[in-house]
């Protein structure tokens, strides 16, 4: 087989797969009691019940432990490069908008290294969903601290404690205007697969922050455990304010949906671009001819 | 050189407004004509301000370089004159402002005063001045006013109020010159007969890029703003989405060229464009293609460096970059067009050969070539064959290995949306199902696997003719080139042929790999290899001499501006000189080391 110019055009039937059967068979590498497990078993579950196809969901990584989650998962996958999960995704999805795309990695590849990518994913309102397990340190390269890393902490890297201010994810990605927003515990797996359902049906750019210890390099289950609460009743998901002032709440770690709106996304705005402009019979014989003499 | 060639050089500052565009309108009434144009230009790294030049040569057939020397200077300010003044021929012209300058001049240079700040008052349209010496050019040059009007109408029309005022700019030049000077230029443009029936383009080689890579299926571009590359990304932000494709500004090259990975991995045949900074950026992910054997193109149109160096000058630095970049061995391949023309062909075979062998492909133009506005012949669009990509049959009843080994190291891809074709897209080293395995047996398998893909991948020099070749096959001396320097060289070998003296030239298109036979047939029995190249340590030179053992004579020059044909020619005849002196001892001999080294055993 194959191929013209364009990648050919698929037709996607329900799937009607048990979460079970989303597993690659490849075990994953995590350490026992990794928070990723958790995260893993959640997804799986989320995408059995929204009925994806294989073979339409591309999940996209760049470098760390929870990096390697797509090879977990019986479904086209991009381990990529550190910090560059997201326009890679983007990528995909533009070239490709029938496919669903999720895009998952740490806090080091989200936060640091692929930080940059973030607020313009935002102001593209690209149809990707982004799960960020964050469990406050580097694994991978063993226990250096990350931008989640809370003042003070003595790590490898940091022999007498940070001095940095951590980063607020969720603070920055509603300031930057993204269009979903929400927060999840990997110990909570009824509630974070409800949330990733909700991130994936999203149209448009969803950030779920899903707090996920490292029982090697900085234990958190307890820490979290103390901290984590659901957003009270009356916060209104549709109210930027309000999701501003629980997501700047730092001694409290506020569970659930903290923002969402309806927004055009890159898709249909460049789809609706491309029409206007698209011309029949248009080519490169028409393009050569503007520069004949 | 007959009267019937010019060189001009039109010289000001850009603040004032307008040197680039008289220049290009200018050569492009030229070209209309029926005229051979090509052009050059230096703008500043200033925003607003500073001083430009542009510079044409305009003959009945075509040119192949800038010109050593002007036939006439038009001169918008003093400080033109002074710049260039130097550089005019005896015998040649100053067209100047006389409202600006007061120049004195030697005898032989006929020199013509055109008032421009009166004549513009005159209209009442001060920054009509660049149009008014347009149409006082035409006169002096014997050239038609329709078809000025006609080229005025087509560059500068947007806007029907202003194009009036050009209009009539135009008019005021060629009339003053009509009714105030009666002196006749000493040259005079005059077409081949039917030369005007012919299909022939006026571009810049980014525009030819542009419209190859279109040609070439491209329907997937992100990009990064970089001088002097963005024009790609201008031209085909304006015509992808009308042939159905994308074209997205990224937030960075990393992303720009991330983007580009995720297109191909969904199939789409997709292209990044950037320069030597970007490129620089680029490393890792370019490792990262090689490795998960994803086809796409970087272009990297060369500008003078390292870091922001002269971004509006010419280098041909970044070889080493290309050729070297990434950690570790990550077979790729690097093509690098010779002309404006070249640019549609190359970008072609580029994508062809990127989809074929599923491996990145870095396309290496230049600031010179990239920029210069020139008429060359109409495409050929039969000569545009595509190369598909080879994919996965999901009805063949096979488990999928994305990495499966075969004879020719490339195996099937499937894309997103076939069922049974899930795989992971993997920067770790894998498996042949992309499974991360470090085991040296799949390391092993996988390294010739990758590096096998390309090696293949050289044999196509031969069927897509990725080289030129010319001059006489028997001389003692030949030139090894690359890129836009093939120019000045045709034209220096040219005037070395006439005085009798033998040069062959090779000029080659895929930089990397090397495609050791034909070059090692072709430099095998000559005397002396002269390596012309626009960098500071001779990168090519370097490689050549490493990989095949002999000395080269390398040609260098780094300041910023292409060869000129004189220096070019001026190399040649130094090492005829020389060869004839020392007629026993050549002047390249074979280095002393044995044949078959251990070392060069090991690298191939």
């Amino acid at each position: 087989m194959v191929m013209t110019l364009e990648p050919p055009k698929f037709k996607f039937e329900p799937a009607t797969l048990a979460p079970n059967e989303y597993k690659s068979g490849l075990p994953p590498v995590w350490c026992p009691g990794c928070g990723d497990y958790g995260v893993l078993a959640s997804f799986l579950r989320a995408i059995s019940e929204l009925r994806i196809p294989r073979e339409q969901l591309a999940i996209v990584s760049g470098i760390g432990c929870s990096s390697r989650f797509p090879a977990f998962v019986e479904a086209y996958g991009f381990h990529g490069t550190h910090g560059r999960a997201l326009p890679i995704a983007a990528g995909i999805k533009m070239a490709r908008p029938d496919l669903v795309v999720v895009t998952v990695g740490g806090d080091g590849d989200a936060f640091s290294i692929g930080m940059g990518h973030i607020p313009h994913a935002i102001r593209r309102n690209m149809d990707i969903a982004y799960i960020v397990m964050d469990n406050e340190i580097y694994g991978l390269t063993k226990g250096q601290p990350s931008p989640t890393s809370p003042v003070g902490i003595e790590k490898k890297a940091s022999p007498y404690g940070t001095v940095e201010r951590p980063i607020n994810p969720l603070q920055l990605a509603i300031s930057c205007g993204a269009t979903w927003v929400a927060r999840g515990f990997s110990s909570k797996p009824k509630e974070l697969g409800e949330l990733i359902k909700a991130a994936i049906q999203h149209k448009g750019f969803s950030l779920l922050q899903v707090l996920s210890p490292c029982v090697t390099f900085y234990d958190t289950y307890d820490h979290f455990k103390s901290i984590a609460k659901p957003l009270p009743a009356e916060h209104n998901p549709h109210d930027r304010l309000s999701a501003l002032k629980y997501a700047m709440e730092e001694e409290t770690q506020y569970l659930g949906l903290f923002y969402q709106e309806e927004s055009a996304t890159f898709d249909d705005g460049y789809a609706a671009m491309r029409a206007r402009v698209t011309k029949p019979d248009y080519g490169v014989r028409e393009i050569m001819e503007k520069y004949m003499r | 050189m007959s009267s019937n060639t010019l060189t001009v050089r039109v010289g000001g500052d850009s603040a004032a407004g307008g040197i680039v565009t008289t220049g290009e309108v200018f050569a492009r009434i030229a070209a209309y004509a029926g005229l051979e144009v090509y052009t050059t230009r230096t703008i500043p790294a200033e925003i607003k301000g500073g001083h430009v030049m542009f510079q044409m040569r305009i003959a009945p057939t075509q040119v192949w370089s800038q010109g050593d020397e002007l036939d006439m200077l038009v001169a918008f300010d003093q400080e033109s004159i002074d710049r260039y003044f130097a550089m005019v021929r005896s015998g040649g012209i100053l067209v100047y402002n006389s409202n600006d300058s007061k120049p004195s001049m030697p005898d032989g240079i006929t020199q013509y005063a055109l008032p421009l700040n009166e004549l513009a008052k005159g209209i009442n349209f001060q920054r009509g001045r660049n149009i008014i010496t347009i149409g006082a050019l035409v006169k002096l040059f014997g050239l038609s006013f329709e078809t000025a009007t006609d080229v005025v109408e087509r560059q500068l029309g947007r806007k029907k109020e202003l194009l009036d005022q050009n209009l009539l700019a135009l008019k005021t030049g060629y009339e003053y010159v009509e009714q105030n000077i009666t002196q006749t230029a000493p040259y005079h443009l005059q077409a081949r007969a039917g030369a005007t029936k012919e299909e022939r383009l006026v571009l810049s080689g980014n525009q030819a890029l542009s419209v190859g890579a279109i040609a070439a299926g491209c329907r997937f571009f992100a990009g990064y703003p970089i001088t002097p590359a963005s024009d790609i990304m201008e031209f085909l932000a304006a015509e992808l989405p009308r042939v159905g494709g994308t074209m997205i500004q990224a937030e960075d090259e990393m992303a720009a060229l991330a983007m580009v990975l995720g297109a191909a991995y969904g199939g789409a045949r997709a292209m990044t464009s950037t320069s030597g900074p970007g490129l620089a950026l680029m490393q890792e992910l370019i490792g990262h293609a090689a490795m998960t054997e994803l086809p796409v193109v970087i272009v990297d149109v060369q500008r003078a460096g390292p870091s922001t160096g002269m971004p509006t000058k010419v280098t041909q630095g970044d070889l080493r970059m290309s050729v070297f970049g990434t950690n570790d061995d990550a077979p790729h391949i690097v093509l690098a067009p010779v002309s404006v023309e070249d640019n549609f062909y190359q970008i072609i075979h580029a994508f062809n050969l990127a989809e074929k062998y599923q491996v990145p492909v870095i396309f290496l133009s230049d600031q010179d070539m990239s920029v210069r506005m020139q008429t060359i012949p109409a495409f050929d669009l039969s000569r545009v064959k595509l190369e598909p990509r080879l994919l996965w049959d999901p009805d063949g009843g096979e488990k999928y290995q994305r990495y499966k080994d075969t004879p020719n190291g490339v195996s099937p891809m499937s894309l997103p949306g076939m069922k049974g074709g899930q795989y992971v897209a993997e920067g770790l080293e894998h498996n042949a199902e992309g499974e991360p395995n470090y085991d040296l047996e799949w390391r092993t398998t996988n390294m010739e696997k990758r590096a096998r893909k390309v090696r293949l991948a050289v044999q196509e020099v031969e069927a897509l003719k990725l080289y030129e070749r010319f001059g006489d096959p028997d001389a003692e001396i030949c030139i090894l080139g690359w890129g836009s320097t093939i120019g000045p060289v045709m034209e220096a070998v040219e005037r070395a042929q006439a005085e009798g003296i033998k040069v062959a030239v090779l000029y080659i298109k895929m930089i990397y790999p090397l495609h050791h036979a034909l070059i090692e047939e072709f430099i095998a029995k000559r005397k002396a290899i002269i390596v012309p190249e626009l960098n500071y340590v001779g990168q090519l030179a370097r490689m050549i001499q490493a990989e095949f053992w002999r000395e080269v004579i390398s040609l260098r020059k780094f300041g910023g501006t292409p060869f000129k044909t004189r220096e070019v020619y001026d190399e040649i005849m130094r090492v005829h000189a020389e060869l004839k002196k020392s007629a026993k001892k050549p002047v390249a001999k074979k280095v002393t080391a044995k044949k078959g080294a251990p070392q060069k055993k090991a690298r191939r």
